[in-house]
């Protein structure tokens, strides 16, 4: 067990080593300084504002490292800065990135959090009556509803939702976040909605056939030869043993809770970590973007860790050797 | 005790609902109270579909369309689903052909154990539980309290059968439907669970439905045996007259290809060509494509099952008309 | 050579090995009875997507010249295609053209449907016509990306799943690394370091789509590696590459196609979020929508712009949805069961 837990760490820090290459083979590499620095500082500025620029940003040093130079370059410090949480200042403005995550995580959390539980209030209870009345009208008409549901563009969702709720019905804010709980309800409101809408249909179709696969299983014949109701068999059989693909999915989006949403963020005017990404991309923010993305990879990286481990616990077969 | 009248399975067939095929078409099967039937027939032939239709567990899209499955005069398929429900499991049990997939992987074998005699009566856990362990060392599990709190998948395949045995036994059902028991399990491990159910009907004098192609267990077990073909019962009668005097040349020939019973040093004789899947089989006698001695009659209609001897039933042309080879004519 | 050229090229190259194997799925009865069955359950959502397909192809083949009784100079000395073309006739029509035989407004911004079936966008295009332009960008998104996806899949899944070792160990370190970045950031960025093009849009959903596919493949490689007849055929010596293309990649033929088709519907949806970032592709559902967003704030409200791209879009991808469940049940009822 414990040398599981330390092998599957050790792959766990390999993968981030991985992802810092990527990232610095992509933003390094393969983007012109140069061309950052104009794009924060504008077209007309003298070049040693642009170098002075390069020098405050970190972007001035050799690439790679050398045989006299080991520390003195581009790789070793991003791999450092990166490592250490040390992500210095935004590009577009200056800002510690550290202090906007920090500041964002709080409004993020306060979005996805809900929506992570009420999307899995709706879509498991749902999904499960669908697959109790498998091969029924119920059924074909829920799966039928789960395409549609999943056929139309979140973009849709959220301006059809801005639109007749907030606008003409006037039931709830259109955007906006305030940490007064009390207003935070009334602005979340419409987020949440979009976003369990805009997942249902997926969710909904995709626990419904773990469900049905179960419901197949030969010990599920048992369950009902020894006198189990349909009822109890969903409940006690099915789902206790669809727990174990539903976990995968499950775990693993909660790390993603921390990097909030893009599109309802910025579209709500909820000042999170996805609208601040959204910033970062719409102003040219390489620095924040990064970082952002490692952050992700990082939270993913943990959450595929957590999933592993708790196979064990849910699934008596799994030994972690 | 158990009477099977007249059973009839169907799935809906290529085109849908309208051209429904049977699986089972009319079989007849009689349990009296502490007898073992042995049903018996090759793969496919709808073993499996009789016994899960005596359980109204025909998995969907499939149907049991007409007939009558009487327990003690009660018409099962008349009965409500939850009355049903107290059926399954409390006077009929069933144990089934795969011990490795038929235990819940998630839930410990006794609290399954538990699960089903909570299920029909109304004891507190422990007493269950204390149930359990009787019924574990009765089934002859070795270390039976720690087996309780064993997972399937920590139990060999032998051991899951027993406790799939002691489950199916822990509210003493008046019949058990034994589906092929012993198929997945190695040679010597077979003969054990067996012996164990020969010994738990003759101590619990219950009555047992066995399916099996196995006809060596069923001249171990069986005080009477049906033999099944494409869907129909096409003899009955006790272990001896079915198993010494065959009287339906499929059951004949299935004699003939057991080394047990064949003349040694001789090559096994087979019965030429395979069973033909529901949905093609012949208008006339079943059996009829793959008869050696069959005449024009077999062809064009089915055959009535006849009485041959006392309790002694075959259905076949030949046997109707006295023709048949082997027969006492 | 003329871009337009080569995408003429391009539309029958496609249009060849789409008709060739399609013909060598008729002659194959396993492929002829998945068809027919499709047929049989998703008539009508094959039939939708044989229309948007219809209209892609009739933008997609495109010349110089013809135009010069035009009043619009400009369209006389740019490669048009055939749907250009039947809606060109700008001087006379009171419906969106191939409709229209007389014109009221010249081009007035912000019409209401009637004039033009749809109605006019902001600067007095006609919303009918650049709904049906949509069609060709979608299924150029959805098309391109999968030609440049699966075959990277299979590549990597298949040599890493067939070879093992080293190959493996490094195979499913790429995919981890890939697989950790969050999709949507990573296909930002990508964009955003390659820089903005149709070409660029589809390098970067094929990077962050291909793992999936790559993990399935090398999957079943893995089971396929231990067939009897595959280990038969080394035991003989058979080079492994003819191994390869004779047991292995046949028998990943229809996850290929069940992947291709799921895919499809995800990639549009992708492009649609990335237009309203301003880095989608020109002249997409997506950056109709994005555009027609602003409209929705006057009085009296601009509706038709975001229904029609909102409902040529939905329209696509519902059939698509529909097709792709039908297409998995019926080609592989295992597999991809979990890999949504
Ligand atoms: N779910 C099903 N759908 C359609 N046909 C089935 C199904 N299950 C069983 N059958 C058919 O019923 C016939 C009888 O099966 P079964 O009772 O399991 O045979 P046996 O137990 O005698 O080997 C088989 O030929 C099979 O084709
Ligand atoms: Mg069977």
């Amino acid at each position: 067990m414990l040398a599981y837990v330390i092998r599957r760490l050790a792959y766990g820090v390999v993968v981030v080593f991985g992802v810092l290459l990527f990232l610095f083979l992509l933003f390094f590499m393969m983007t012109n300084p140069d061309d950052v620095a104009r794009k924060a500082l504008g077209e007309r500025v003298p070049p040693e504002v642009i170098e002075q620029w390069k020098v405050n940003h970190g972007y001035d040093k050799p690439l790679f490292p050398s045989s006299s130079n080991l520390t003195d370059n581009m790789l070793f410090e991003h791999y450092r800065r990166m490592l250490t949480f040390d992500f210095g200042r935004s590009d577009a403005d200056d800002t510690l990135i550290m202090t906007r995550i920090r500041e964002g995580m709080g409004p993020s959390l306060a979005l996805t959090v809900p929506l992570f539980i009420l999307s899995l209030g709706v879509a498991i209870p749902f999904a499960l009556l669908v697959a109790f009345f498998r091969e029924t009208y119920i059924d074909r008409t829920g799966v039928v509803l789960s395409v549609l549901a999943m056929s139309v563009s979140i973009l849709l969702y959220i301006i059809g939702a801005q639109y007749l709720i907030g606008k003409l019905l006037r039931w709830f804010p259109i955007s906006g976040f305030d940490f007064d709980p009390q207003l935070v309800v009334r602005f979340l409101a419409l987020p949440l909605l979009v976003g369990v809408m805009s997942g249902i249909g997926g969710n909904v179709r995709f626990y419904r056939t773990v469900f049905l696969e179960e419901s197949n299983r030969d010990y599920v014949r048992t369950a009902r030869a020894k006198g189990c109701g349909e009822a109890r068999l969903m409940s006690h059989h099915v789902f206790r043993n669809s727990l174990i693909p539903l976990l995968t999915q499950v775990v693993l989006a909660i790390p993603f809770l921390f990097t909030g949403s893009l599109l309802l963020e910025s579209f709500f005017g909820i000042p999170g970590l996805g609208a601040i990404t959204v910033d970062a991309i719409n102003g040219n923010d390489f620095s924040t973007l990064r970082t952002m993305v490692y952050i992700g990879s990082l939270l993913f990286i943990i959450g595929q860790i957590l999933t592993d481990l708790s196979y064990g616990l849910v699934d008596p077969r799994v030994r972690l050797e | 005790m158990l009477e099977v009248a007249g059973l009839t399975t169907s799935f809906p067939g290529e085109s849908g609902e309208a051209a429904r095929i049977p699986v089972v078409d009319g079989s007849d099967l009689e349990i009296a109270g502490g007898e073992v039937l042995a049903l018996v027939g090759e793969s496919g032939c709808g073993k499996s579909m009789t016994a899960l239709s005596i359980m109204r567990l025909v998995p969907k899209p499939g149907r049991i369309v007409s007939g009558s499955v009487r327990l003690e005069g009660r018409d099962l398929l008349e009965f409500s689903v939850s009355a049903m429900r107290q059926v399954r499991g409390g006077e009929i049990s069933m144990i089934f052909q795969e011990p490795m997939t038929s235990l819940n992987p998630v839930t410990r074998v006794g609290d399954q154990v538990v699960e089903a005699i909570r299920l029909h009566e109304p004891v507190s856990r422990s007493a269950a539980l204390e149930r359990c362990l009787e019924l574990f060392v009765q089934v002859g599990i070795p270390d039976p309290q720690a087996r309780l709190r064993a997972f399937p998948h920590e139990l060999s395949g032998g051991l899951k059968q027993r406790v799939m045995i002691a489950m199916a036994l822990s509210t003493r059902p008046s019949i058990l439907i034994a589906d092929e028991p012993t198929t997945a399990l190695d040679v010597t491990i077979q003969a054990q669970i067996i012996r164990l159910l020969r010994d738990l009907q003759r101590e619990l004098g219950m009555s047992i439905l066995l399916i099996t192609h196995d006809l060596a267990i069923v001249n171990e077990m069986a005080d009477r045996v049906a033999v099944m073909y494409a869907g129909r019962i096409v003899e009955s009668g006790s272990r001896l007259d079915v198993l010494a005097r065959p009287r339906h040349p499929y059951t004949q020939g299935l004699l003939r290809s057991m080394p047990a019973l064949a003349p040694p040093d001789e090559r096994l004789p087979e019965i030429p060509g395979v069973v033909p899947p529901p949905g093609q089989w012949p208008d006339g006698c079943r059996f009829a494509t793959r008869c050696s001695i069959q005449v024009e009659e077999c062809r064009r209609c089915v055959p009535e099952m006849v009485a041959v001897a006392d309790g002694h039933l075959a259905g076949c042309h030949l046997v109707e008309t006295g023709q048949e080879p082997g027969g006492e004519a | 050579m003329e871009s337009w050229v080569v995408s003429n090229v391009v539309v029958a190259l496609i249009v060849v090995g789409v008709a060739g194997l399609a013909w060598f799925g008729l002659r194959d009865r396993m492929w002829s009875q998945a068809l027919g069955e499709l047929w049989c359950r998703r008539r009508y959502s094959v039939l939708v997507i044989a229309f948007y397909v219809a209209v892609a192809l009739l933008d997609s083949i495109s010349w110089v010249g013809g135009m010069e009784a035009q009043s619009d100079t400009v369209a006389r000395y740019k490669a048009q295609s055939i749907l250009d073309r039947l809606f060109a006739d700008t001087r006379e029509r009171s419906y969106s053209a191939p409709f229209a035989d007389r014109e009221f407004y010249g081009g007035a911004a912000l019409q209401r449907p009637g004039s033009h079936v749809l109605g006019t966008d902001i600067i007095g295009r006609d919303v009918f016509y650049l709904s049906l332009k949509g069609a060709r960008v979608a299924l150029l998104i959805g098309g391109l990306t999968s030609l440049i996806a699966i075959p990277l899949a299979l590549l990597f899944g298949v040599s890493a799943g067939y070879f093992g070792g080293r190959t493996d160990d490094l195979v499913f370190f790429v995919m981890s690394t890939l697989a950790s970045m969050p999709g949507l950031l990573l296909l930002i960025a990508l964009i955003m370091v390659m820089g903005k093009s149709t070409l660029a849009v589809c390098l970067a959903l094929a990077v962050t789509s291909w793992v999936g596919f790559c993990r399935v493949s090398r999957g079943e490689t893995l089971k396929l590696r231990e067939l009897e007849y595959v280990c038969a055929a080394r035991a003989l010596g058979v080079s492994e590459l003819r191994i390869i293309f004779r047991h292995v990649l046949p028998n990943l033929m229809h996850l290929v196609i069940i992947t291709g088709v799921l895919m499809f519907s995800g990639l549009v949806l992708s492009e649609v979020v990335l237009s309203w970032l301003g880095i989608g592709v020109d002249g997409s559902w997506g950056q109709m929508i994005d555009q027609a967003r602003n409209e929705l704030s006057r009085e009296p409200i601009i509706w038709w712009n975001i229904s029609a791209a909102g409902s040529a879009l939905f329209g696509v991808i519902l059939a698509v949805n529909f097709v792709g469940d039908a297409v998995r049940d019926i080609l592989d009822p295992q597999t991809l069961r979990q890999g949504e």
